[in-house]
């Protein structure tokens, strides 16, 4: 082993694996297996302890699965990393860790509508409360902060507004603050954006779009920066003898990687939302092209969103790739080698056009994930966002003629192609 | 002088700890990090005042008073009381200063590289052992290796 740093390229590949010493697989072994043999009973005692690294059972711990987490680790430019159930598991996993009764939470109010339900219903009947913002001004967060306040969260570009967050400008609030910035990294990937190098503390994906590719698993993951001070005195559950796990004290004990320790064997452990190896498995093989198809994602869309913008049917384009948007120089900071793949766009004619349109395209399919291989396109005033009244909707960036669209890796002709044609038929309707 | 490399080389070289600071407690990280490289073979000299006895091993009050040689010294104490322990590591010969997670002493790293004595700060011994030669990644933790060898 060497000093060597190697490129992203190759830690899409090799970061969290090397063969395995007993049987030489190159392939990362897919360990289907709940629990692991213990050398002794000792051993088992200091597993327990965490006196010991090595594999207990595989709600805590698996070595497929550590492979995906080292992984993300390594690409997000993070010290660890905890693979969860789904991106939701991932979001909820990383306010736990350092978040009670009576604690607040400061969030961008545009966001995925899931996480928006989450924070607004969820966090609250636990007794978190949550302050909703507006995240173009990054002031908005500072104003929002009180004593009790324990992070601000946000996403990278959102979903589905598609604005692109200063995530520098916020980071500097939170350090001013002294508590952690969050950031739900799901619709730039470690590819395009690196937000911990921009002074974000944690992140979470959803693996379900992008680091799987493929649209076969739900799965997040949480990526500890480890550059927080946990012992600034807001944290105790960071720095005081954990009640959970015999007196330990994780930040002391384990040092920068001590919140995704703690996220592990105090949320995970005891509530559960554990990732299936074999999800692991597809999300690491995903990881492996992860760069190859961002590329291919990134110019498709531009090519798109450019057609669409000429296009005599459509109202407006919202990407923050095309020149003309008003997160185009934001992008162009945070994001330099495309802006994504996931953009809304206004067809004329309104409700009506926009479901002519959906129901007419042959090519893209009408469903509600976003980052497959395969081109999607939805509507998210009647999926994604449905649970958020009006208001609520327009403040997520929601309105009833926006169509949201995921492009995919298909021949970009034959995308065009389809959204010209059933453009077409939208505004036959209308007339 | 933190290099990856080094820091495998050292844990690979030396095999006498002498771990000052090292509590009786069996939940502080001192005693973690002790039973863990006791456990994968080192032999750990215990240095504490307050203790006759630490995981079965004769515990001394200074780096003095150990009858043997000692490859690498293991500070878990703060910051400002590290200078006196670099003093006595020089002293009885040890080959390399190790200050844990947090414990940082530019000056006394300096001088102890003067003495030929190699330093390493910042760092956890068992979290590297863990890094190098196996079972950390298990936790998700970033090891930085990367390499096609088994
Ligand atoms: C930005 C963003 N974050 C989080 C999630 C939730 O992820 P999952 O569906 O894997 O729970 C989604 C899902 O659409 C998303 O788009």
């Amino acid at each position: 082993m060497s000093d060597r740093k190697f490129g992203f390229d190759t830690q899409c590949i090799h970061a969290g694996q090397s063969p395995d010493p007993n049987t030489g697989s190159r392939a990362v072994p897919i360990h289907q297996t709940t629990a692991y043999v213990f050398d002794s009973a000792d051993h088992a005692a200091s597993l327990f302890n965490l006196e010991a690294f090595g594999n207990i059972y595989t709600r805590i711990m698996n070595p497929t699965s550590g492979v995906f987490e080292e992984r993300m680790a390594a690409l997000e430019g993070g010290t660890a990393a905890l693979a969860l159930g789904s991106g939701m598991a991932a979001q909820m996993t990383s306010i736990l860790t350092i978040m009670q009764t009576g604690h607040e939470l400061v969030s961008s109010s545009t966001l995925y509508g899931g996480t928006y339900t989450q924070f607004d219903v969820n966090l609250r009947e636990m007794g978190i409360n949550v302050t909703f913002v507006d995240p173009n001004d990054p002031e908005n967060f500072r104003k929002a902060i009180t004593d009790k306040t324990r992070a601000l969260y946000a996403e990278t570009v959102s979903n589905p507004l598609g604005n692109v967050l200063d995530i520098e400008a916020v980071a500097k609030v939170a350090q001013e603050a002294g508590i952690p910035l969050i950031i739900d990294n799901t619709f730039a990937t470690p590819y395009l954006c690196r937000p911990i190098e921009h002074g974000a503390n944690i992140v979470v994906n959803s693996a379900t779009k992008f680091i799987c590719g493929h649209g076969t698993s739900i799965g997040g993951v949480l990526v500890d920066g480890g550059n927080f001070p946990w012992d600034n005195g807001k944290f105790p559950c960071m720095t005081e003898p954990s009640k959970g796990y015999h007196g330990i004290k994780f930040y002391e004990t384990f040092g920068n990687f001590g919140y995704a320790i703690r996220a592990r064997v105090e949320i995970l452990r005891t509530h559960g939302q554990a990732l299936s190896p074999f999800n692991s498995f597809l999300f690491t093989q995903g990881l492996e092209t992860l760069n190859l198809r961002m590329d291919r994602h990134c110019s498709s869309a531009l090519e798109i969103a450019k057609f669409l913008n000429d296009h005599p049917a459509v109202e407006w384009v919202n990407f923050a790739g095309l020149p003309d948007s008003p997160y185009h120089e934001l992008s162009k900071k945070y994001m330099p080698k495309g802006a994504g793949s996931i953009f809304t766009f206004g067809v004329k004619g309104g409700i009506e056009a926009g479901r002519t349109l959906i129901n007419s395209v042959e090519l893209f399919s009408h469903l509600v994930n976003v980052g497959d291989a395969k081109s999607l396109i939805a509507h998210p005033a009647s999926t994604t966002h449905r649970q958020l009244n009006e208001e609520e909707q327009m403040s997520a960036g929601v309105t009833p003629e926006t169509v949201r669209i995921s492009v995919g890796l298909e021949t970009l002709e034959d995308l065009i192609w389809d959204l010209d044609q059933a453009l077409a038929k939208s505004q036959k309707a209308k007339a | 002088m933190q290099s990856t490399d080094t820091i495998k080389r050292i844990l690979k070289e030396y095999k006498t700890i002498a771990v000052v600071g090292l509590s009786g407690n069996w939940n502080r990280p001192s005693h973690f990090a002790a039973k863990y490289m006791k456990a994968h073979g080192y032999k750990i000299i215990p240095v504490n005042p307050g203790y006759e006895e630490i995981l079965g091993e004769k515990c001394y009050p200074s780096l003095l008073e150990i009858p043997e040689p000692v490859d690498i010294v293991d500070i878990f104490r703060r910051s400002r009381d590290v200078p006196p322990i670099v003093d006595d590591a020089i002293e009885i010969g040890a080959k390399v200063v190790w200050m844990q997670l947090t414990v940082e002493h530019e000056e006394a790293a300096q001088k102890a590289r003067e003495a030929g004595l190699e330093v390493v700060m910042d760092r956890c011994v068992k979290i590297e052992h863990g890094r190098f030669f196996g079972g950390i990644n298990f936790l998700g933790v970033n090891r930085g290796v990367i390499t096609s060898k088994k």
